[in-house]
């Protein structure tokens, strides 16, 4: 019964999952410092990117559709990363 | 069973459609904009007063933010299955599948309240520091959000038992869904950034 779409889903869930464990465990862990951040920003970066193209299913949406919400990612991860570089000053 | 190349779903992926009705995706992108620029505010909000926010963000519950965030990648992940269900003429599933995902909005909803209680009991407010205003302020506006998705999924689940969705029509499914799914992505930046990144 489970499409290849279901499975899609279903990976996609499991590695929501492993990324959300993993921002929580590098904060639990008291890990600090730039590249600390920049993973964690990277980690949400893909998260948010299975959300739109397998859970909200624009990987087969018109292309335009699916890079207006790729682009507000990267254009939120952007202006969070150059706040974030402004405070290492 | 039916194959894969059998399957109507994935007969209809060949073409490219986007899922659901138009206006919510015009709606959706309207509230992504607006937070969108609430995270980019945060962002520089910090930026300009790293110690006071570093110093205030270790008092937040990290774990709760981390329970909460796996409440709605799940309640994400049952909402999708919902609706491949439904494509297939599983009502039964389809309807267990939302149901699934509002117990997991309703957790997310207890476990922030009881956050806000923490934070309240220990005295702290929206006028305690700029940190408390972002944090207040930004989890309180998603939260708002979490209800009316909640609302919305409560919609699906009345309209899929009077028979409105199945292999004929998810269309309404896909378009309640895809609302339930950006509270689910505001979420994933939100978390990182309020309650992790530093």
């Amino acid at each position: 019964m489970n499409t290849l779409h279901e499975r899609r889903t279903t990976i996609a869930w499991g590695l929501l999952v492993l990324g959300t464990l993993v921002t929580w465990g590098m904060g639990a862990a008291g890990l600090t410092g730039p590249w600390v951040a920049v993973t964690i920003l990277a980690i949400a970066f893909v998260k948010g990117r299975l959300v739109i193209l397998d859970f909200m299913e624009l990987r087969q949406a018109p292309l335009v559709w699916r890079l207006v919400l790729e682009g507000w990612l990267i254009v939120v991860s952007a202006l969070i990363l150059l706040a974030y570089w402004m405070s290492l000053k | 069973m039916m194959t894969d190349a059998l399957d109507p779903h994935a007969v209809a992926l060949s073409g490219r459609r986007l899922p659901g009705d138009l206006a919510i995706w015009i709606f959706i992108l309207a509230e992504m904009a607006a937070f969108a620029v609430f995270f980019a505010v945060y962002a520089f909000a910090r930026a300009r007063n790293v110690e006071l926010f570093d110093a205030a963000q270790l008092t937040l519950d990290r774990r709760a933010g981390m329970i909460n965030t796996l409440l709605l990648v799940t309640g994400g992940w049952f909402a999708a299955g919902a609706v491949h269900a439904a494509r297939a003429e599983r009502l039964a599933a389809a309807g267990r599948g939302l149901w699934l995902a509002l117990a997991c909005g309703a957790g997310f909803l207890a476990v922030k309240v009881l956050e806000y209680a923490d934070k309240f009991a220990a005295g702290l407010s929206m006028s305690t520091n700029t940190f408390y205003l972002f944090y207040f302020s930004l989890t309180f506006f998603h939260f708002l959000h979490v209800v009316l998705g909640m609302a919305i999924l409560g919609i699906l689940l009345g309209r899929l038992r009077q028979g409105a969705y199945g292999r004929h029509d998810v269309r309404g499914l896909e378009t309640g869904t895809a609302y339930w799914h950006m509270v689910d992505l505001l979420w994933i930046v939100l978390f990182p950034l309020v309650y992790v990144m530093r």
